[in-house]
């Protein structure tokens, strides 16, 4: 949502491509990521299940609400050439907001995945989830390192929300079509995989478009959660993790 | 190099140790022996400023190292191998081997240090694509090993480095802490296996519920009677 916002506002003032204000995004919201870590979670990462959901659902209610405020409960896009435009390859026809949205997706994974495999940061953050006190005496900075982490997750989903923003429009409350959605994926792929939650998506996006082919589209999310909860019963801890 | 004063502490308000005093010199090579809860783990991880709670001193060449944040102690010239070695599972034995040499990461000593390690252990040159956590035992105590001299130690703390591992392994890593040693750094060694230690080390510390009750040689160490029955049981 904020990610959204930050590209909504350098489209509608400056005339920035949401794509190409993607990157600006990432870095805007993750510096919010890093703050909403070092001075709210970070004191609760210890604290029992239910006081981390009151906090972040809670920060959840208070961003929507301040959204709500600043912005109003209008939907807002973007109006961009290629929107309405497609690809046509043969008889498939690929929209060009969504091939531009994927290929966006496409980069931003590989820089993640390479800053992740090689550089010092990456190693520590891999290096503190897998075993924090260790880190420590490497020399890792656990805390920082959780700031950074957090950072980088919640600058990612503005990355996300960014390139979308051609598609969809955005509202206060834009989140939460998506959070189901991203938990499927998350747990369909297997909890704490990078590469389960890569093939989660694939998945989930194939599924959803198949379905709509054969069922009616409103249906579309109901055939998806009998997949989900099928796969469950057959692989408890998701598509690519062992038990 | 090492010196500590009056040292108590634990992971409570109960303490665990209880006023201990041990000091180290330059190329020495301590050890502390102890039963199983003696608290010997306790006080390499106050050195290492990862015990919740320390009272006392502990003073690094001159300088109180005493309520450091842990992540600041590595880049001073201590490395730890902890208790079950703590290598990074999901990781590939070189980027464990990095991640010991994150302390020193914007220098240039790393592949010098790198190459150290690999002739000192061969072995995990080899292995150094694979995964650390499909290593044995043994190859995970060289990973540790190899990972905390990637900082270029004066002191090595090793915690019961020949803990679960067959014979012929705990001979391969005992030739190497004395390879180690050779090379000029300090070594504080823990073990329950005393017999181990003693062999190893020049002198030792016989720890009791968070207590130095006996401190000298090695050798001397070695013939006391008290040591003898309840140590090395003879
Ligand atoms: N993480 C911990 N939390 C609470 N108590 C601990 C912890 N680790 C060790 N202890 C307690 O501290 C005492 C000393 O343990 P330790 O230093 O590990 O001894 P040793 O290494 O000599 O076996 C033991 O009584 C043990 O139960
Ligand atoms: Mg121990």
């Amino acid at each position: 949502m904020l990610g959204m916002y930050a590209v909504w506002f350098t489209w509608s003032i400056f005339e920035i491509d949401p794509i190409l204000g993607s990157p600006l995004a990432f870095i805007i919201i993750f510096f919010v990521g890093y703050v909403i870590q070092k001075f709210f979670i970070h004191h609760i990462m210890k604290a029992p299940a239910a006081a981390q959901i009151f906090l972040t659902v809670g920060l959840m209610v208070v961003l929507e609400n301040m959204a709500l405020m600043v912005f109003g409960s209008d939907f807002r896009s973007v109006a961009v050439t290629y929107q309405t435009e497609s690809i046509h390859l043969g008889e498939i026809f690929i929209s060009k907001s969504y091939l531009y949205a994927f290929l966006a997706a496409l980069v931003i994974t590989g820089l993640l995945w390479t800053l992740l495999a090689t550089s010092w940061i990456g190693r520590a953050i891999r290096a503190v989830a897998q075993d924090a006190m260790m880190a420590e005496l490497v020399g890792v900075n656990a805390t920082t390192t959780y700031n950074i982490a957090f950072g980088l997750g919640v600058g990612l989903t503005a990355f996300g929300g960014a390139v979308i923003l051609p598609y969809i429009s955005v509202s206060p409350t834009i989140g939460s079509h998506f959070s189901v959605l991203m938990f499927t994926v998350v747990v369909l792929g297997g909890l704490g995989s990078v590469a389960g939650a890569l093939a989660g998506g694939i998945v989930v996006g194939v599924i959803q478009s198949l379905s709509s082919l054969v069922f009616p589209i409103h249906l579309q999310n109901l055939i998806l959660f009998i997949i989900f909860i099928a796969v469950l019963v057959v692989r408890p801890n998701g598509l690519l993790k062992e038990g | 190099m090492l010196k500590i004063e009056n040292l108590s502490g634990g992971y409570s308000e109960i303490d665990i140790l209880h006023g201990v005093a041990i000091s180290i010199e330059p190329g020495e090579t301590v050890t502390i022996i102890g039963a199983n809860t003696a608290g010997k783990t306790s006080i390499l991880r106050a050195i290492s400023g990862v015990l919740p709670r320390v009272v006392g001193m502990i003073v690094l060449d001159g300088q109180a190292i005493t309520h450091k944040p842990a992540h600041e102690i590595p880049a001073l010239g201590i490395g730890h191998v902890p208790e079950g070695r703590h290598v990074f599972p999901r990781m590939t034995v070189e980027d464990n081997l990095f991640m010991g040499a994150y302390s020193a990461r914007r220098k240039a000593k790393i592949s010098s240090a790198l190459e150290g390690v690999y002739k000192l252990f061969p072995r995990l040159l080899e292995r150094r694509k694979q995964m650390a956590g499909s290593l044995s035992g043994g190859e995970q105590q060289m990973v540790a090993i190899g990972r905390a001299l990637m900082c270029n130690p004066k002191l090595l703390l090793l915690d019961e480095p020949s803990l679960g591992l067959a014979p012929i392994v705990v001979d391969e890593v005992h030739e190497a802490i004395l390879a180690i040693n050779a090379s000029g750094v300090s070594v504080l060694l823990v073990e329950q296996n005393a017999s181990l230690a003693l062999s190893v080390a020049s002198r030792g510390y016989v720890l009791e519920d968070g207590r130095v009750v006996l401190q000298d040689t090695a050798e001397a160490l070695r013939t006391n009677p008290e040591v003898r029955r309840a140590y090395l049981g003879i």
